[in-house]
């Protein structure tokens, strides 16, 4: 216990000694909490529409003053030509073209049926997607008036239909910084921790100062534990930060105990920890390190589930997935700030994060050899 | 150069990470769980029950659970999404009152909340229409739509662009950004200013073979996307290898004035992955549509580099644009890396402090 301490002492000592490190490691994070949030909004608002109308007829003018108004779509445009349209969409000017074929009006009314064309620039499948799908409740809802317009009879048989009614639990503003927050708050932490801890051990490879380690009568794992710990302190104080922040600026209340995410925070902690100092224990040189790093980081942000849902994944990325701590980390805090859930309901995912924090670092304890 | 290691990962991260995302980045939903909660057990309800089974976005799962009983299987993760079908449903829709249905969802994913409620909307419509047209109504409009330049609404599309720009400024600022800094914290640094090169040779050769390094990646890359990923480059080939040397170029500077900036490996690393990770990925323009942020974001995000690359990418390789439609862009990166080159120049030391 007493070389523990003692190398504890060392530690934070060299932590507070680098000031630049450990403003990168604190103030930069909550740089990028504040400000990145704001960014974060998927909301599909303000789809660019342009419009060719060959008809101008006063049927054709309503279903544009529908489109519209709807509030989904920005009229940028009128042309005359589709190719004028076109333009638009190469410059990235406007999302979807509509054509209104002339004689929109004298069809519809004499053959009871007549196309319209529309183009969505798809390079964003989402967002095409989505449009698409607007326009075709704006068309049927249009059709609805059309028929209720012109054949008064139909009336009764129309109005009736099916309500669909979305309810969106958990967030029913639809707010997306809600969404977002919590699992970016989770993403600078493990950037942080994971990141420090991948440089520590192989820097004093590096410098050389691990030979004097190894010559002392200190044990591996007292090695290993002081390691851990001055960077489970450092993140656990990001985290609060971010919590902190993440009430004053953006309001967000946990809906649950703060203590059960405070308990799995720590678990998870120590596992993406341990996978730094692992890192760390395997590579000869800083840049290794950093790079082996950096790569599976990228992994487990770009697979964690907070910018594409895990259920749009390909069924081998999902498995992959089951072996990322973040995407565990993701789910809680979602879980537990979001949706009030307990510890209960976290069980499951904290017991395979404990699994991963055990193996990691035992296998960092084991790895590491008092040889040069 | 001379480090196997880092020359392994520098080839096959961004290999790997390309594939990887490719394939698994996609925000269409397929084959998610989904709980039917059927009070009414009536025809109408059975035949849209048979109809969102159908489609390849959802597994049912039929069960009649309570208010509580859906609540605690959302607060578990175990569904994200629920439809209920109050009782009387098809009576209702056949006396001509209104039919309600309930799509419960899990708001907090938004993304995915948002595709769902989307998809059972439009099936639920169809079936809507479907029973109109067999009663015959006259006056329809029937909407043809286009998909341009991806009719199969893949999302390796939007994604490949995306990544491309991601890794090839983190895999270039990294390298760079440790160069300069290694050579400060071995004291060789102290060799080269004491020889007659004069700073801007010691910058140039410093960045000219990562620049080889990154031209290697950028081919692979487009390589991999072209016959793994099924993303054809539909644009000029040698425009897109120009447009993305400039681009490597830009990053390169960007390391090296980061690697000038600082003292030790550690910072200069640091900096460069906590600091531009995240921003790189939000502010890119790939992830979330950046005419959505507030106005100073949006002015931030003009100095990352990687969002005009990611634009220009999108025009040349999917769209099949030419240089008329980038040459903004490609002023603009080119500026980057001339007021980047010139700091560089500038903040370099000839002195040891």
């Amino acid at each position: 216990m007493r070389t523990l301490k003692i190398l504890l002492q060392k530690e934070f000592r060299q932590i507070f000694r680098n000031k630049i490190i450990l403003r990168i490691a604190t103030i930069m994070p909550i740089m990028q909490f504040i400000i990145l949030p704001l960014a974060a909004n998927f909301e599909i608002k303000n789809i660019n529409l342009v419009v060719v109308d060959h008809d101008h007829s006063v049927d054709s003018r309503k279903l544009l003053s529908d489109i519209t108004s709807s509030g989904y779509f920005r009229l940028i445009d009128y042309d005359n030509t589709f190719d004028e349209a076109y333009k638009y969409v190469e410059t990235d000017k406007a999302d979807v073209i509509l054509e209104i074929p002339a004689g929109f009006e004298r069809n519809l009314v004499r053959e009871g049926s007549q196309e319209i064309f529309i183009a969505f620039n798809a390079i964003n499948g989402t967002k095409a997607g989505l449009g698409a799908g607007y326009l075709r409740t704006i068309l049927t809802s249009y059709n609805k008036d059309i028929v209720v317009g012109l054949v008064p009879s139909m009336k009764t048989k129309e109005e009736s239909g099916i309500n669909v009614v979305p309810l969106d639990w958990f967030n029913p503003q639809r707010n997306y910084q809600l969404s977002l927050i919590p699992g970016i708050l989770g993403m600078l932490v493990t950037l942080v921790g994971g990141f420090l801890t991948a440089l520590n051990i192989v820097k004093e490879k590096e410098i050389g100062t691990i030979e004097q380690i190894n010559v002392s009568p200190i044990r591996k794992r007292d090695f290993i534990l002081a390691k851990l710990i001055p960077f489970w302190i450092l993140a656990n104080v990001v985290f609060t930060l971010g919590l902190i922040l993440s009430y004053f600026l953006y309001h967000i209340v946990p809906q649950g105990n703060l203590f059960v995410l405070y308990v799995f925070v720590s678990v998870y902690l120590l596992a993406i920890l341990g996978f730094g100092l692992l890192i760390s224990t395997y590579s000869e040189t800083q840049q290794q390190s950093m790079f082996i790093m950096f790569f599976f980081i990228m992994i487990f942000i770009l697979l964690a589930g907070l910018f594409t849902p895990i259920e749009s994944m390909p069924h081998w990325a999902q498995l992959i997935t089951k072996f990322n701590p973040l995407a565990y980390l993701v789910q809680v805090i979602r879980m537990v700030m979001l949706k009030g859930s307990g510890f209960k309901d976290i069980l499951p995912q904290l017991e395979v994060v404990a699994i991963m924090a055990v193996v990691l670092n035992a296998w960092a304890v084991l790895n590491y050899k008092k040889k040069v | 150069m001379r480090d196997r290691r880092v020359l392994l990962i520098l080839f096959g991260m961004p290999v790997v990470q390309v594939l990887l995302f490719g394939f698994a980045l996609s925000n269409e939903i397929k084959n998610t769980k989904i709980v039917i909660v059927d009070y009414a057990k009536d025809y109408a309800s059975q035949q849209i029950t048979t109809k969102i089974g159908a489609s390849r976005y959802f597994n049912i799962e039929k069960n009649l659970l309570t208010h509580e009983q859906l609540l605690s299987a959302f607060k578990k993760g175990e569904i994200k999404e629920a439809v209920v079908f109050p009782a009387k449903f098809a009576e209702n829709l056949a006396d001509n009152k209104e039919a309600q249905v309930q799509i419960i969802t899990d708001a907090s994913d938004l993304n995915a909340s948002n595709q769902i409620v989307s998809y059972l909307t439009n099936i639920i419509q169809n079936y809507e229409a479907e029973q109109n047209q067999l009663q015959q109504v006259p006056y329809r409009i029937i909407p043809e739509t286009r998909m341009l330049y991806n009719p199969e609404l893949k999302g390796a599309a939007n994604f490949v662009p995306g990544v491309m720009a991601l890794v090839l400024l983190l895999v270039c600022v990294l390298m760079t950004a440790v160069a300069i800094v290694k050579e400060k914290e071995t004291g060789t640094m102290e060799v080269l200013l004491v020889s007659p090169m004069k700073p801007w040779t010691i910058i140039v050769s410093k960045a000219a073979p990562y620049l080889i390094l990154s031209l290697i990646d950028l081919v692979s890359i487009l390589l991999l996307s072209v016959f793994v990923l099924d993303v054809p480059v539909e644009g000029n080939l040698l425009l897109l290898l120009a447009e993305s040397t400039l681009f490597i170029l830009t990053c390169l500077m960007l390391g090296i004035l980061i690697s000038i900036q600082t003292s030790s490996q550690q910072v200069a690393m640091l900096i460069s992955l906590v600091g531009m990770l995240m921003p790189a990925m939000m502010l890119g323009g790939f992830m979330f549509p950046i005419e959505n942020m507030p106005y100073a974001l949006q002015l931030i995000s003009n100095v990352i580099p990687s969002k005009w690359y990611y634009i220009i990418v999108k025009n040349v390789m999917i769209k099949g644009a030419g240089f008329s439609a980038v040459w903004r862009e490609t002023l603009i990166l080119a500026f980057i890396t001339l007021v980047l080159f010139l700091v560089s120049l500038k903040k370099f030391k000839i002195r040891l402090q």
